[in-house]
């Protein structure tokens, strides 16, 4: 009697499981797609929207700068400027009128034609309506001439050495004179790609464009696909859902992608990882106890052990990939004895201070080796991780209530902005203020060697410490060819992208 | 039951008011300022009080709040400040997709934990009924995101069977979306059918040790015909309880789940709009998930007496 009524319950569960598989079965149509003409690349950094004169951060212009819109100028990978929609330019004598010869026959995405007053109209914008604090990148202009359809004049107040280069970056975007309705959904522009779908949250679907003025694109659909979760991606990685991984935060997993399937690619960014120290009040106030931490702090070890080794020790608030690099890694040796003697000799030893860390992952894995080797020389951390960006901007950034923090400072050429007066490291800019003047207006070999000596000048101070540059790490499918290795401007670059 | 009714749709209503106040409350006083989230590492005091004045920040609470609930009430949450975008869209969209998850999980949960709890009841002395009871009690013990990863690992990157993540509407394709929908179901369901097993099973039991059971036995019944005569519908009781208070845990569980699979649902929208100091879609979000619990509850509450003649009776 028994046995039967056990062999139907069981024929029931089985019948059951037997169902459901079938409902998932015949639905495997995810596979192989027609891969040569397009590709999915995994981004961290989400758009809230599709706004950069509004919405700061680095994930709007990453995906629109260069792929939807285009300025006079671009930079490319090592660094050199190159014209962009401007075919070339001359500079007057006085260095402080430019000159734009724009290309002809460009269009944009509505079908417009760029003409001198569409560049005249989005550099004004700039001034009068932009909502991003970068616009201050515009500032040095004083007026905007259009002698004719495709000629652009433009004055400086003074001879800018930062501002062509600044041109390359999201500032110099130039926007249709009617195109401006709605940035936030709708984003109109003259690069090789449009806008097909915008899924807030989720992805970004470019289309290359028939009439686009320059060479088209190897792949004609790309993808954009939000991870916020770095093991996510790498495993739509794994399985074939997405092709390229465009920039790691969870370095410990590029160990998994050492096959002939996959290639790695550790390239530059312009992030310097900054251990900020509050110059203005509190522990480090004196220059001594800022001494120690440098002399404490084993650079190599800590990115060895933060990051597994991906970046460079830089040692200064320079990238390689700008003009005026100078490497100042030895400005300060790892020294735990000097560093012990400094503690001492600044009366702090046993002390303790706060050190806020947002709550990413570099920041909270540098936070606890750093504490270490702090720990080491006498000197206490009390650590307090704040959400990022909402929290650690409140307390940190803008209230200034903290000894120590660690951040990743990831926008090209800000040497002068994070290291002035009123930013939240309270540097004593005086001393630098006058050689930054002199260097911007002055001759480019003026130029590259006022801001050697600044970047000198702040490492020798001991203003904060440099860990390293946070590296741009990218993992791809082993056929995918023209990846931007260098991570130059803010944006990622996807018109040279190709199948092999 | 008319009475019993009205008196639970009047607690709904009060405790929907009183929710729209801490939820209001809590959004004031959370550290983290829009604006300056805005306007990033770049910006002046200047600017942050600029754009604090555009979002209407600086005006009193109380007509901030009043200004919101009617708007709520005309089905239109605002606009938000970071996006730019209408947000009642925004969370419409993002409803149905958590909705389809939790619904599918729960109906699994149930699919799997019903057969299989009464089984380990009426098995309870023999090792079937014994290894289902471990079994249940393992998977209590696994969270849901544990249970997903481990899923990603054995059937998308060893087996290949499904995609380790995304999302497509079943409009863009049915079989795309069904083969997606599986791991996350999958992972939200496991734990909650683990769970329901057990309530499942010692509501049984109890059932199983009641006069009537026994009486029915005594006409000649045999065990199992006597449980599914009279028995299960005694049992439903303490299992809808249940089954309604795993459904709003999966509601809110679902944010994880959302996170690993990369899903557009509610939780997605929550989390990224938190992170931003998105605070009018944190406002909607949150009492539209308020809304859905207490729904949820009061739905549980009227089934009672749909189920059970002595309740009904009762009141």
């Amino acid at each position: 009697m028994k046995t039967p009524r056990v062999s139907s319950w069981m024929a029931a569960v089985v019948a059951s499981s037997l169902f459901l598989a079938g409902c998932s079965a015949g639905a495997s149509d995810s596979g192989e797609q027609a891969k040569k003409d397009s590709m999915t690349i995994a981004f961290t950094a989400e758009p809230v929207n599709l706004d950069f004169t509004s919405t700061s951060g680095i994930a709007i212009p990453e995906a629109l700068m260069e792929n939807v819109y285009e300025s006079l100028v671009r930079v490319d990978g090592e660094g050199e400027i190159q014209p962009g929609l401007a075919e070339d330019w001359d500079v007057s004598e006085d260095r402080k009128t430019y000159t734009f010869n724009l290309r002809k026959g460009v269009k944009f995405s509505n079908g417009a034609d760029l003409t001198s007053e569409d560049v005249k109209f989005s550099y004004e914008r700039v001034q009068n309506d932009w909502k991003n604090a970068l616009k201050s990148k515009m500032d040095v202009v004083d007026s905007i001439e259009t002698p004719d359809d495709l000629t652009v004049k433009i004055s400086l107040k003074k001879p800018s050495n930062t501002w062509l280069f600044n041109m390359t970056s999201l500032v110099g975007a130039v926007f249709d004179t009617e195109g401006t309705d709605d940035l936030a959904n709708e984003a109109i522009g003259t690069g090789p790609f449009a806008i097909e779908k915008f899924s807030r949250g989720q992805s970004i679907d470019f289309a290359a464009r028939d009439d686009y003025w320059g060479e088209k694109p190897a792949v004609s659909k790309v993808q954009f696909k939000y991870f916020k979760d770095a093991v996510s991606a790498s495993n739509a990685l794994k399985s074939g859902e997405i092709d390229v991984v465009s920039n790691l935060q969870a370095p410990e997993l590029a160990g998994e992608f050492q096959s002939s399937d996959y290639q790695i690619i550790s390239g530059t960014t312009n992030g310097e990882v900054v251990l900020s120290m509050n110059n203005a009040k509190g522990i480090f106030k004196d220059k001594k106890a800022r001494e120690a931490v440098m002399h404490a702090i084993d650079r190599k070890a800590v990115l060895d052990t933060a990051w597994a080794g991906y970046g460079e020790l830089i040692g200064s608030m320079v990238p390689p990939t700008d003009p005026y690099y100078e490497d100042l890694t030895k400005v300060w040796d790892y020294d735990p004895a000097k560093a012990k003697d400094l503690v001492r000799a600044a009366g702090i030893e046993g002390e303790t201070f706060a050190f806020t860390v947002p709550n990413l992952p570099y920041a909270k894995a540098i936070s606890e080796i750093v504490s270490a080797q702090l720990a080491e020389v006498g000197l206490k951390a009390d650590i307090e991780t704040q959400e990022f960006p909402a929290v650690w901007l409140d307390k940190t950034f803008t209230e200034h209530k903290f000894d120590m923090s660690v951040i990743n400072h990831a926008e090209p050429r800000d040497i002068l902005t994070v290291f002035s007066n009123d930013y939240y490291i309270g540097y004593d800019d005086s001393k630098i203020k006058k050689i930054a003047e002199k260097a911007d207006t002055g001759t480019e070999e003026e130029y590259v060697s006022g801001m050697k000596e600044i970047a000198k000048t702040i490492t020798e101070d001991a203003a904060s410490d440099f860990l390293f540059l946070f590296p741009n790490l990218v993992i791809a499918k082993s056929d995918v060819a023209g990846i931007p290795a260098n991570r130059v401007s803010d944006s990622f670059r996807i018109a040279d992208l190709s199948w092999n | 039951m008319i009475t019993y009714v009205a008196n639970r749709a009047i607690q709904f209503v009060l405790a929907l008011i009183v929710a729209s106040v801490v939820v209001f409350a809590l959004m004031s006083i959370l550290p983290g300022n829009a604006a300056q989230v805005a306007l990033g590492t770049n910006a002046t005091p200047d600017a942050v009080a600029a754009l604090e004045a555009r979002y209407g920040l600086d005006q009193p609470p109380l007509i901030r709040y009043f200004n919101w609930v009617v708007g709520m009430l005309s089905g239109d949450f605002g606009t938000s400040y970071v996006t730019g975008a209408a947000i009642t869209p925004v969370i419409v969209g993002s409803v149905q997709v958590t909705a389809i998850l939790v619904i599918a999980a729960i109906i699994l949960a149930i699919v799997i934990a019903v057969p299989l709890g009464t089984f380990a009841a009426l098995e309870q002395r023999n090792w079937i009924g014994v290894t289902i009871s471990a079994l249940s009690q393992i998977g209590i013990a696994v969270p849901n995101f544990l249970a997903a990863i481990i899923l990603v690992i054995i059937f998308s990157l060893t087996l290949g069977w499904f995609p380790s993540q995304g999302w497509m509407a079943p409009v863009e394709g049915l079989g795309g979306f069904l083969i997606r929908l599986v791991l996350p179901v999958v992972s939200l369901a496991l734990v909650q059918a683990a769970i329901l097993t057990r309530y499942v099973r010692s509501a049984v039991l109890d059932v199983m040790r009641e006069d009537y059971i026994r009486t029915a036995r005594a006409k000649g019944l045999t065990r199992t015909k006597a449980l599914f005569v009279h028995g299960l519908r005694n049992a439903a009781i303490p299992v809808i309880t249940v089954a309604g208070v795993q459904l709003a845990t999966l509601l809110v569980g679902a944010v994880i789940i959302e996170q690993i699979f990369v899903i557009p649902g509610i939780g997605s929208e929550l989390v990224r709009a938190v992170a931003n100091r998105d605070l009018v879609t944190v406002q909607g979000i949150v009492m539209v998930l308020v809304f859905l619990v207490l729904i949820i509850n009061l739905i549980v509450d009227v089934l009672y007496p749909i189920v059970d003649p002595r309740i009904r009776n009762a009141s």
